[in-house]
């Protein structure tokens, strides 16, 4: 019998094959595709198309008052509209010099880590389910996420469009009964993350599958200005709530782990740990949290007119660093809007994360980056 | 910019560092108080690299890259000018329009992931809106520009010399115009775009 090193000699050098991955491949998370060559099953050379789902975000919020962008930033990331809407309300806060009251801080804080945590309890479940665990992974973190989007209903009256901040505080009140359900909710997160972690930390295949694969060395992570949970996967300390202490985060006691590797198993890892510090922060922000107004009243929603000039506001949202770059020429309409969209940025080092690996692990890598293609094309 | 960073220190600290380049400060009115540098196109290349290099500065991470588009303004003053009308001398008021010409702006957010400070907001100018629209590309400064400068020339047209790989991002190929610009309108309804058919 000839072995394939034989085999090879034979044939020869494989010829290269262009494979078009997507847009409606079902790893793809929606409408993205990748041109990628191959020799055999290796990767050489992979290049991320976009722009499917385009609607020029950008433009429409150029064309209406500050206040009417809101419900478009749920729409960027349509996971996590909470963070988006942080994001944004941030960065006319800064522009427009408006102070937040510190019940709707909390709130912000409380709304913000419960996205979190449902994003990255998403990720993992469709991650494995790229693996090939099919159903059950994903099925548990969705029984989870189904738990904070009824709350998120029961607060601004949307699952998935909240529509919640505004600038110079929140929408609405939380009543004290809304709380409760929070605190309980909160009680039984630990359980859920300890069951979860019992079910594959140790997991042989999904060991064998992520570890080594996918590598984003620290240097390159940096240059590429990958952020979030990735980029603490490689090793660098930065993350936004700790090094701007936007809102209130200076007030909460908790950690940010980093991996060693960058591989997909570190990135993997970061989100199941970034789960515990944020039921930390959950927890301690419902013991603290106080009474009092959740508006600005200085705040002027309707008609804001902020002084000429310019603002960026960034936040840690739960795919990386949310940015929201905003120019007023004095008018009530922003003269430009731009959105840091942080998977789009991180979708720069994909190609390198994938060259010489199999077509496979393209899948999975492409997995652990945690991309939406509404903030992608905006 | 934060207080560690006041943007004229960054300016001295640029102008030596980097032989013949020049930076002019544009100042922020709203309450933010970030200030960014305009540099010149010729030396801003070097200007970044220097920026990221710096042992005290290492901005090492670009985090934002975007367009801006101003379009041609007109200002109009008046003047007083000398006539002499049936041989008597009287003072006329007239008034005198100047056109200045509209740019494209480029403007990058920097911030150092080892000091953990920032920003410091970098700002190019083309020369004109329609035929000079090329601007030094940073990619091989900063990767994270790559993308950010194909959208910037994808939906304002400013061309990056020296950017790896400049093509459309958002919008396909054949697409002929720049949707983000201001004096940029969508077709009605049922009339088809322009594109460009190779």
């Amino acid at each position: 019998m000839t072995s394939v090193a034989e085999m090879k000699a034979i044939a020869g050098p494989s010829e290269i094959m262009e494979v078009s991955m997507g847009p409606h491949h079902p790893s793809t998370h929606g409408v993205f595709r990748m041109d990628v060559r191959l020799e055999g099953e290796r990767v050489v050379r992979l290049k991320p198309v976009f722009g499917y789902l385009h609607r020029n975000h950008e433009k429409i919020a150029e064309h209406g008052a500050y206040l009417a962008a809101i419900p478009y930033t749920d729409r960027l990331d349509y996971l996590c509209s909470m963070t988006n809407n942080w994001g944004y309300v941030l960065a006319v806060e800064k522009l427009a010099g408006l102070q937040v009251p510190e019940r709707a801080e909390y709130i912000r804080v409380i709304v913000a880590e419960l996205t979190r945590f449902q994003n990255h309890a998403g990720l993992i479940g469709f991650l494995l389910q790229d693996m090939g665990a099919s159903g059950t992974p994903l099925m548990y973190a969705f029984r989870e996420r189904e738990k904070i989007l009824d709350l998120f209903e029961s607060l601004s009256g949307a699952r998935m469009m909240c529509n919640y901040m505004r600038f110079g505080g929140v929408r609405v009140d939380c009543s004290a009964e809304w709380l409760d359900e929070v605190r309980r909710l909160v009680a039984t997160l630990p359980r859920f993350l300890g069951e979860f972690e019992a079910l594959l930390r140790s997991n042989e295949i999904l060991m064998a599958r992520t570890q080594g694969v996918g590598v984003l060395p620290r240097e390159l992570a940096i240059n590429a200005g990958v952020t979030g949970p990735m980029l603490r996967a490689s090793g660098v300390n930065y993350d936004i709530r700790k090094v701007d202490k936007y809102g209130i985060y200076d007030r909460f006691d908790f950690r940010v782990p980093l991996g060693e590797h960058g591989d997909v198993y570190d990135r993997y890892m970061m989100r199941l740990l970034e789960m515990a510090e944020t039921v930390k922060i959950l927890e301690q922000a419902l013991r603290n949290i106080p009474a009092g107004p959740v508006m600005d009243p200085k705040a002027k929603l309707r008609g804001l007119r902020p002084k000429v000039g310019e603002a960026y506001g960034r936040i840690e949202s739960p795919k990386g660093e949310l940015g929201f770059f905003l120019i007023s020429d004095g008018s009530t309409i922003p003269y430009r809007y731009r959105v840091r969209p942080p998977s789009m940025i991180n979708l720069t080092v994909l190609e390198d994360m994938c060259l010489g690996q199999n077509i496979a692990d393209v899948v999975i890598t492409l997995g652990s980056v945690d991309i939406v293609l509404g903030e992608v094309d905006r | 910019m934060s207080d560690l960073l006041n943007a004229e220190e960054v300016k001295a600290q640029i102008e030596a560092g980097v032989p013949g380049s020049h930076v002019t400060v544009i100042p922020n009115g709203s309450p933010s108080g970030q200030h960014s540098l305009l540099l010149d196109n010729e030396h801003a290349f070097a200007v970044a690299s220097f920026l990221r290099d710096h042992p005290a500065l290492r901005l090492d991470y670009c985090s934002l890259v975007t367009g801006v588009d101003w379009l041609d303004t007109e200002t109009t003053e008046k003047i007083r000018v000398k006539k002499v009308v049936d041989g008597v001398e009287t003072e006329a008021e007239e008034t005198r329009k100047t056109k200045v010409p509209g740019y494209l702006e480029a403007v990058y957010h920097l911030f150092s992931i080892e000091k953990k400070h920032g920003p410091v907001i970098l700002r190019m100018r083309t020369a004109n809106r329609t035929g000079q629209t090329q601007l030094p590309s940073l990619t091989p400064v900063w990767r994270s520009c790559e993308f950010q400068e194909r959208e910037a020339f994808d939906l304002y047209g400013i061309v990056f010399v020296g950017h790896p790989d400049l093509r459309r991002i958002l919008m396909w190929d054949g697409f002929a115009d720049f949707p983000m610009r201001k004096d940029y309108h969508p077709p009605a309804d049922g009339v088809p775009v322009a594109e460009v058919h190779a």
